[in-house]
C-alpha cells in the first residue's frame, strides 16, 4: 500500500499502486484486478484518480508511436505528457489545439478530464481534438473509439473521468504554428461586471484569460487583468529571433525546497501580493511577446508549488456559471469569498464557449478558479460557494474537486443520472470507479 | 556528423529503454536486440519520432550461443558501442533446489553475455575502435546466502569483464563495467527497498552514458554502493558467513 493524494495533496488515501510496462502487463492487470482506476500524472486535484484496491499508473506507456506530418495527426500511447508532445513537436512547427494550465499532464488524463484551454471560448476544448482513441473495457477487450465507432463510448469517455475504461492509445490532431511565441495583449478591469464586458468583446481573440483579484469589495470588486493572445508570426518577432523561431524558451525552474507552515499565506500577504500583482500590470506595456512556456505554463516553473499551502493541502474551488446569470453568480461568489477574507492569489475568470457532452466541464459561461487552503473554516466557505454555484444554474469541475457532496453534485449536474445509467448498462459501472466517483455516486 | 550506432543487447529490459532514449537523445542511431524483438516496435517508433535516429529491430537470444556470429554479422553496421543488459535474477529458493534453473540463472547472467561480449571485441579490436559496457552487479560482489547463484554468475561476468579489459587495454577498444544496487524496474516492483539506495532506470543510462564518455573501467550508479560494498567486502568470512544480508 502505498499513500496517494492528488495535487492539491488532500485528500490523501491508501491506495494500491500498479504500473504496468507494456501493453500486455496492463491487459493483465487490468483482467484480475477488480474494481480500478487508471492515473495519469497525478495532476487532478482531489481524488479522481486515486482507487484503493487499484490504481493503474500510466506513466511507464508513453510511447509515441506514429505521426503523419501532412495531417498534424499523432499516435501515442496514453501516458505521454503534453510537455514531451511540445518538446518533440515545436520544433516541427506544431503545437496542441488545447491545453490546460500545466503541461505535466498525460494524454490520457487530459482526455478523462476533456481539459480546456484559454482558447475554448473559441475552439472547444481537448476531446475535439481527438480523432480516435483505444479503450480497454470491463471485458478486457480493447475498443476503437472514435466519432464514427463506438460513438456513445467516445462520447462518453471525453471528460468520463476515467469511469468507461482505460484510455490505452489515443490519435490527437495537433495545430500548426510558425513560431513558439505568443503576442500578447493585456487589458485592465476595473471590476467584474468590466471584466465580462471586456471578455465579450474579445471573443475573436484565440486565447483570452483573467487573473482575478478576489478580495477586493464594493466598487472595485473583481478587478482583473485580461490577458488575449495569438500565435506569433515570424513578421511578429524581433530580426535576430526570426531565424529560429521555435528556439526553447530560456527559463529558469525552480523548486519548492520546503513546505512553509501554513501563516505564511494569510489575508495581508495575499492582499499585498494582490495589489502589487494588479498595480503592476495595468501600470505595464499593453502588447508583449511571451514565449510559449511562459505563457501557457507559468507555474509550471516553480515545480511542486501545491507545496506553497502548508502540509494539510490545498483545494482548487472552480465552478462555472451560465452565460446570462454570470454577471449576478459571480457577483455573488466574490461576495462570499471576500466577506470571508480568504482568497487565493491564483484565482483565475475566464470564458467558455458552448458545449454538449455527456460528463465534460464546460458550458458557455463563466468559469472561476481559485485555490483554498484546506482548513474548517475554507471548506464551510467552500460548500458556501456550491450553493451559489447551484443556485446561479452552474457547475463544478470534477478535475478540481476533491470534497463537494453527493447531494449537492447532484443538484448541480442534472447529467450525472444519464451517466451512471449509461455505465450500469454498458458493465463499466463495477469495473472502474476512483474516490471520487463513490464518494459522488457516479 | 551521425554518430556511430548503440548496439543494446536485451533490450526489452526498463534499464534498456532509458539507455536507448539516452544515446539516441545525443544523436545515435539504436540496434535494439532481444527475444521475440517485435514486441519493441513501439519503442522503435517511439524512439525514431523522438530522436530523429534510426532504430532497428534485431532477434537475439543469448542462450543460443552458436547463433552469435550470425547475429553479428546480420547487423547493420558493426556498432560503436555495445551494452550488455542480458541478465536474469531468477528465484534464490528454486535455483537451489532445481539444476536446471540453476544452470539458466547461471547461462544468464555470465555465459551468454560474455560470450556476446567476447565476440563483439574481437570484432571492435580488428576495425580499431569501440566500447564494451556489461551491466554486472553489486551482487558480484560478494555472494550471499539470499541469492548466491545469481551472484556467483555475475561474479563470473565482473571477472570477465576484468580480464577483458586488462587484455584490450594498450589498444584502443575499452571495456565499462556497471554495478548498479537496487534499480527501480519490473524486477524489483513490489520490493520494499530503502529510497536512498534505489535508483532509477534513468540514472543507470545516465551513469553509462557518462562512463562510456570518460572511458570510466568500474562504475556504480549510486556511490553510496561503493562504500557499502567496500565494508560487505571487507567484512573477515568468519564473520561474513554469519550474516544475514
Amino acid at each position: 500500500m502505498s499513500i496517494l493524494s492528488g495535487w492539491g495533496q488532500y485528500p490523501r488515501l491508501q491506495a494500491h499502486l500498479r504500473k504496468p510496462q507494456s501493453s500486455e502487463a496492463l491487459y493483465a492487470l487490468a483482467q484480475n484486478s477488480g474494481p480500478a482506476i487508471a492515473r495519469g500524472n497525478g495532476r487532478a486535484y482531489g481524488d479522481s484518480a486515486i482507487n484503493s484496491h487499484c490504481t493503474i499508473d500510466m506513466r511507464a506507456l508513453n510511447r509515441f508511436l506514429q505521426f503523419c506530418p501532412d495531417s498534424g495527426q499523432l499516435v501515442a500511447e496514453a501516458g505521454v505528457l503534453l510537455g514531451d508532445i511540445i518538446a518533440t513537436f515545436l520544433p516541427r512547427g506544431w503545437f496542441l489545439h488545447v491545453t490546460p494550465g500545466t503541461k505535466f499532464v498525460t494524454l490520457g488524463g487530459a482526455i478523462a478530464a476533456d481539459v480546456h484551454g484559454k482558447n475554448h471560448h473559441k475552439e472547444g476544448g481537448f476531446g475535439a481534438y481527438v480523432d480516435w482513441l483505444d479503450l480497454l473495457n470491463h471485458s478486457g477487450q480493447i475498443l476503437r473509439c472514435s466519432r464514427s465507432e463506438n460513438p456513445q463510448l467516445f462520447q462518453h469517455t471525453l471528460g468520463g473521468m476515467g469511469l468507461t475504461g482505460v484510455i490505452c492509445r489515443v490519435a490527437l490532431r495537433l495545430r500548426p504554428v510558425s513560431s513558439g511565441w505568443i503576442v500578447q495583449k493585456r487589458q485592465v478591469a476595473r471590476d467584474i461586471g468590466q471584466a465580462i464586458a471586456l471578455f465579450e468583446q474579445a471573443q475573436d481573440a484565440t486565447y483570452s484569460v483573467a487573473w482575478i483579484d478576489c478580495l477586493q469589495r464594493g466598487a472595485a470588486m473583481g478587478r482583473s487583468l485580461l490577458m488575449l493572445g495569438e500565435h506569433a508570426t515570424p513578421a511578429d518577432l524581433p530580426p535576430k529571433a526570426r531565424a529560429t523561431p521555435f528556439a526553447p524558451p530560456k527559463r529558469w525552474h525552480l523548486h519548492m525546497p520546503i513546505t512553509p507552515p501554513s501563516w505564511v499565506l494569510n489575508r495581508a500577504t495575499v492582499r499585498a501580493f494582490n495589489a502589487l500583482y494588479y498595480w503592476q500590470g495595468a501600470r505595464g506595456p499593453g502588447h508583449s511577446l511571451v514565449d510559449w512556456d511562459s505563457y501557457f505554463y507559468p507555474l509550471d516553473a516553480i515545480l511542486g508549488w501545491n507545496k506553497i499551502y502548508g502540509r494539510r493541502g490545498f483545494a482548487q474551488f472552480q465552478c462555472v456559471i451560465p452565460l446570462a446569470q454570470a454577471e449576478a453568480g459571480l457577483r455573488s461568489l466574490l461576495a462570499a469569498i471576500s466577506a470571508a477574507g480568504a482568497g487565493s492569489f491564483l484565482a483565475v475568470l475566464k470564458r467558455l464557449g458552448a458545449q454538449d457532452s455527456p460528463l465534460s466541464f464546460p458550458m458557455a459561461g463563466y468559469t472561476l478558479a481559485l485555490d483554498f487552503p484546506v482548513t474548517a473554516k475554507t471548506l464551510a466557505l467552500m460548500q458556501q460557494l456550491d450553493t451559489i454555484t447551484c443556485h446561479y444554474g452552474g457547475r463544478i469541475y470534477l478535475a478540481k474537486d476533491s470534497r463537494i457532496s453527493r447531494e449537492m453534485f447532484h443538484q448541480t449536474e442534472p447529467r450525472a443520472a444519464l451517466f451512471t445509467r449509461y455505465r450500469q448498462a454498458s458493465g463499466a459501472a463495477g469495473a472502474w470507479t476512483s474516490a471520487q466517483s463513490e464518494r459522488l455516486g457516479l | 556528423m551521425s554518430r556511430s550506432a548503440v548496439l543494446i543487447l536485451g533490450a526489452g529490459s526498463d534499464m534498456a529503454r532509458a539507455l536507448a532514449h539516452k544515446y539516441a537523445s545525443a544523436g545515435h542511431d539504436i540496434q535494439l536486440a532481444a527475444r521475440q524483438v517485435q514486441r519493441l516496435a513501439a519503442d522503435q517508433a517511439d524512439i525514431e519520432l523522438r530522436h530523429g535516429v534510426v532504430v532497428s529491430l534485431h532477434e537475439f537470444e543469448a542462450l543460443d550461443l552458436g547463433s552469435h556470429p550470425g547475429f553479428v554479422q546480420g547487423l547493420p553496421s558493426l556498432p560503436g558501442i555495445a551494452i550488455c543488459l542480458v541478465g536474469l535474477m531468477g528465484q534464490q529458493a528454486e535455483s537451489q533446489t532445481d539444476m536446471q534453473k540453476a544452470t539458466l540463472v547461471m547461462r544468464s547472467n555470465f555465459e551468454g553475455p560474455a560470450c556476446i561480449l567476447g565476440l563483439l571485441a574481437n570484432a571492435f579490436e580488428q576495425r580499431g575502435h569501440g566500447i564494451l559496457v556489461g551491466i554486472a552487479s553489486v551482487a558480484g560482489l560478494r555472494a550471499r546466502a539470499s541469492n548466491y547463484v545469481y551472484g556467483a554468475s555475475k561474479a563470473g561476468f565482473v571477472a570477465f569483464l576484468s580480464g577483458l579489459r586488462n587484455r584490450l587495454a594498450r589498444g584502443p577498444v575499452h571495456v565499462v563495467t556497471v554495478l548498479p544496487g537496487f534499480v527501480n524496474t519490473k524486477m524489483t516492483e513490489g520490493m520494499a527497498l530503502p529510497r536512498r539506495l534505489l535508483a532509477q532506470p534513468a540514472d543507470v543510462a545516465e551513469a553509462v552514458s557518462r562512463a562510456t564518455q570518460k572511458r570510466r573501467d568500474v562504475v556504480f550508479v549510486k556511490p553510496i554502493w561503493r562504500l557499502i560494498m567496500a565494508i560487505i567486502c571487507a567484512l573477515p568470512e568468519r564473520v561474513f558467513k554469519k550474516t544475514s544480508l
